[in-house]
């Protein structure tokens, strides 16, 4: 957008901004309209429920994640069962973590894991929240394949040569959530505050958890 | 389960180029890894992108590719590596290959 305007009691032009409509409507953006109308007006579902879902699918956030990071961190047996099934341990602490099953890798002093979807932009939204719109960037998604520690030097994050990092790309029918290292001198930390320390970044593995 | 691959097992993606809906990524085909888990039986995708059920379903496995095997010029140390999740058609024993 190049038009430019001023206000009258302001003498300075600004650039106009773009309002969301100013964008192209692709072909897939009209698709997704005709058919949720269509859908509407054939009464399969309603307005209303489609608003609803939307609502819940952005009211999702990184705190329900955290809360489960925390909890595997002060109990070893919730940890166990939530390495082994992460949908069946979110329920026990009444998260819904959708029907998309869900792994969480974890983190140890030899390996760094890392996530990344390089066909779309797959992500454990029920979990995690939306994803960051770099997450869903070309070139985060084709750059974390081929030069990771690059790609993590930019997230501010220096991983060390003996530690293997391992990106994990959900090209299929897995969404992957990271369990971060507790960090040292939490020890008298409880499960709330320990939550508070987990990060979206850290459960998607671009960094790590540093109390310094 | 039938599945054919187990944990452990090194094989190698097959390098094919179909149309379609194809959940292989271009940079893993061709290349050795070795399977890190069988994740579950899933109908095809690449079938039900069309329509049809993806009937019947398709073990999914994890596979762990070293960095070096995928890109030879790889900058990083030895040990990193990428893992992927691979459908069992696009996956062949190493030996089949001349591996």
């Amino acid at each position: 957008m190049s038009e430019t305007h001023s206000h009258d009691d302001w003498p300075y032009p600004h650039p106009k901004q773009p309002d969301i409509e100013d964008g192209p409507l692709t072909d897939y953006m009209a698709m997704t309209e005709a058919v949720a109308e269509l859908l509407i007006d054939k009464e399969v579902f309603s307005a209303d429920d489609m608003r609803r879902t939307l609502e819940d699918i952005d009211s999702k956030s990184p705190a329900e994640g955290a809360r489960m990071v925390a909890r595997a961190w002060l109990d070893p047996d919730f940890k166990a069962r939530m390495l082994e099934d992460v949908n069946a341990a979110a329920e026990e602490m009444s998260i819904d973590a959708g029907t998309i099953p869900i792994l969480a890798v974890e983190n140890t002093k030899d390996v760094h894991n890392v996530i990344v979807c390089t066909l779309c932009s797959c992500y454990p939204r029920y979990l995690l929240g939306l994803p960051p719109d770099w997450y869903k960037s070309r070139a985060y998604r084709s750059r974390l394949v081929r030069e990771p520690r690059a790609v993590l030097a930019e997230f501010g994050t220096e991983i060390p040569d003996a530690v293997e990092v391992r990106v994990h790309d959900s090209t299929a029918e897995l969404r992957y959530m990271i369990l971060p290292m507790r960090p040292k001198g939490t020890g008298d930390m409880d499960e709330d505050a320990l939550a508070g320390l987990v990060t979206r970044d850290c459960m998607i593995g671009v960094t790590v958890i540093d109390r310094d | 389960m039938s599945a054919r691959f187990a944990a452990g097992d090194r094989v190698r993606v097959r390098k094919a180029y179909p149309p379609g809906h194809v959940r292989t990524p271009y940079y893993v085909r061709g290349k050795e890894g070795v399977v890190s888990r069988l994740i579950a039986e899933h109908p095809n995708p690449e079938e039900r992108a069309y329509g049809r059920d993806g009937l019947p379903p398709i073990a999914v496995y994890g596979v762990l590719f070293r960095q070096n095997e995928l890109w030879p010029d790889y900058q990083g140390p030895e040990g990193d590596t990428t893992e992927v999740d691979i459908q069992e058609h696009w996956l062949g024993p190493l030996k089949d290959d001349g591996g």
